[in-house]
């Protein structure tokens, strides 16, 4: 049988067009020099704008910063969502609502978080952190100058903590009555039954948490951008700042493309070894 | 060891009654099973002792203690659950030896007492498995051998073979009663299964409108039920209820009679009917007869060999003495 790809495949067709055309550009970008500022310099640059991207500290710096990010978003968002939806799972007065209201900020779009953390709260003259501090009688802190990193890991994680506890909501719903209530006769506390029990029983929501939101975290933009943009030096700078600086900063197009494979190269060494040790511990049982 | 007192115990939901008020002893090593229809408050009676309800109103108490107010844990119960209630990420060793890894019992001696468990239920070579590996019978023996290892002071048991099929039921019943001449404990076992009442109960507490109907033996409701309901209850199939004529005659508004307590005859008899369908069991036949009179078919137990057909005439005369009258408010008269 003659295999005819374009009539009996056509979706993978388009699927292949829509995914390698733009790999192959940028590939084809990466490898040659394409400076904006500078149209004279051109030809082929081989490994040129790789290794100049590699021995650039900036690189280093940005690498580090990511997985700080990635780190700490997932880290904050899982314990303080399990503990959250565990609170929420027990009989509170108004819980429904409550509810409600912890999911909000995930209706709230980066841009506008970000600038209402850096406006609103975070000001290191006007901000609410600082008339709190200012109650204590402690200095104000310049968040974005003092803690930059630690500022952008707070923003993204309050954006995103309403995911985490959705789903874990949704997780726990299945448990039954009657384990609880069995583990309650078999004289399991709070303590106990949150570790040895609720946690195994949300275990493979935590592992789709954690999942998602390493696809998400890798390319942060929005929160850097209205906040830090990069800075200071490059202390919030990662992976995806660092390819938007090169091209519509430096207007270096064959350096940004250098680091847009690089960072999928970095996203897929993530994915082989993380989102393939949860996704065997997904489909275990 | 383990007898339980209930004073004048109360319950509603909001502003539902579930309980009206319920006075009930249970003596130690009894087995006391709770049987009802649905919603006549029988798992929650089940639950209020448990402690997994509050109690709106009285007290329970555990020999002559007062236990009303303590956390389930505390009370040295153990509940056996309808959908057994496995923990689904621990084996089945994990599972039994829960409740003493809770206590904070060493180790070993958790090893030695969930084997121990595990001999008694032939459940040894299982117990590196999952619940989910199981089977529904072997489930339910892990349920209960999670509650054998405490060794409580009573067993609590809320339906626990409704979910098995009906040969595994019968296994399971004898099982359990085994286990309650091995063991000695009090067990508390609520059903909606008449049959399994009688079986296995040595004291039978019927419930409706979570109101105590009758308290006694199995032989004893079946011989004297106090009212309409129990009457009806108890008993497989049902007692046939008439009225009219055939109830003043007994100076009664309802008179009672068990189907296996009406003989039949082709030639004379009390009460003239037409046979309707008839159920073959083999060992027994059940007719619906359409008697004379009387709006319902009365259900009547023959032998299993009677030759009847549809439509037939036939006469049926109650034994006399095995009728049961009521009066106008459903109360046995005697």
């Amino acid at each position: 049988m003659k295999l005819r790809v374009l009539s009996d495949y056509p979706a993978i067709v388009v699927l292949f067009i829509w995914m390698l055309g733009p790999l192959i550009a940028t590939i084809y970008y990466s490898l040659i020099r394409y400076n904006l500022l500078n149209p004279r310099i051109k030809g082929f640059a081989g490994i040129e704008n790789y290794e100049f991207l590699l021995t650039d500290f900036v690189f280093t710096d940005s690498i580090y910063n990511s997985i700080q990010l990635l780190g700490s978003i997932i880290g904050i968002t899982v314990v303080l969502g399990l503990l959250i939806s565990y609170l929420l799972d027990q009989d509170l007065y108004g819980g429904r609502l409550l509810q409600l209201v912890i999911i909000s900020p995930f209706f709230v779009m980066p841009t506008v978080s970000a600038l209402i953390w850096k406006n609103l709260l975070m000001h290191p003259v006007n901000g609410y952190f600082t008339y709190l501090l200012g109650l204590f009688g402690l200095p104000p802190i310049d968040w974005f100058a003092d803690i930059p990193l630690g500022s952008i890991i707070i923003i993204v994680s309050w954006n995103w903590l309403p995911f985490a506890v959705l789903v874990f909501i949704t997780a726990q719903q299945s448990m039954s009555l009657e384990i609880k209530e069995a583990s309650k006769m078999d004289g399991a506390g709070h303590l106990a039954f949150f570790f040895q029990i609720y946690l195994p029983h949300l275990g493979k929501a935590i592992g789709a948490v954690v999942m998602i939101q390493m696809i998400f975290h890798l390319n942060i933009f929005a929160e850097i951008f209205t906040t830090t943009t990069g800075g200071p030096g490059t202390q919030t700078t990662n992976l995806a700042f660092l390819v938007y600086r090169k091209a519509l900063l430096d207007f270096d197009i064959g350096g940004a493309s250098a680091g847009g494979i690089i960072s999928i190269v970095f996203a897929n060494i993530v994915a082989i070894f993380l989102l393939r040790m949860i996704a065997k511990n997904m489909n275990s049982d | 060891m383990g007898s339980i007192n209930l004073v004048g115990v109360s319950k509603s939901f909001g502003d539902v009654l579930v309980i009206p008020s319920v006075d009930l002893e249970v003596n130690e090593g009894e087995f006391v099973v709770f049987v009802g229809p649905s919603g006549s408050g029988k798992s929650t009676l089940l639950r209020l002792i448990a402690g997994l309800e509050e109690v709106s109103k009285g007290r329970i108490e555990f020999n002559g203690q007062d236990m009303t107010n303590l956390a389930p844990a505390k009370r040295g119960l153990a509940m056996v659950f309808q959908s057994y209630a496995l923990y689904p990420h621990m084996s089945v060793r994990e599972n039994i030896g829960f409740p003493l890894k809770m206590a904070g019992m060493p180790k070993s001696e958790i090893a030695a007492k969930v084997q121990e468990a595990a001999k008694i239920l032939n459940l040894s070579e299982y117990l590196e498995r999952k619940p989910r590996q199981l089977s529904g019978g072997q489930r339910q023996r892990v349920a209960i051998g999670r509650a054998i290892v405490r060794q409580p002071k009573a067993f609590l048991f809320d339906e626990p073979l409704s979910n098995l099929d009906a040969a595994l039921r019968i296994n399971m019943r004898l099982e359990i009663m085994e286990l309650h001449q091995q063991l000695k404990t009090t067990m508390i076992y609520v059903t909606h299964d008449q049959v399994e009442a009688m079986t296995m109960a040595d004291k039978i507490v019927v419930l409706d409108h979570g109101n105590i109907e009758q308290v006694g033996s199995p032989l004893d409701l079946y011989r004297a039920p106090d009212n309409l309901f129990v009457a009806g209850f108890i008993g497989a199939p049902k007692m046939n209820f008439l009225t009219g004529g055939e109830a003043s005659r007994h100076n009664a508004t309802t008179i009672g009679v068990r189907p296996e307590h009406v003989q039949i005859s082709k030639s004379s008899g009390l009460w003239t009917g037409k046979v309707g369908v008839s159920e073959h069991l083999g060992s027994d036949t059940f007719l619906h007869v359409n008697v004379e009179g009387q709006q319902a078919p009365l259900t009547v137990r023959t032998d299993g060999e009677v030759q009847l057909n549809y439509g037939e005439t036939i006469y049926l005369s109650p034994e006399e003495d095995k009728v049961h009258k009521f009066d106008n408010n459903g109360k046995a008269i005697r």
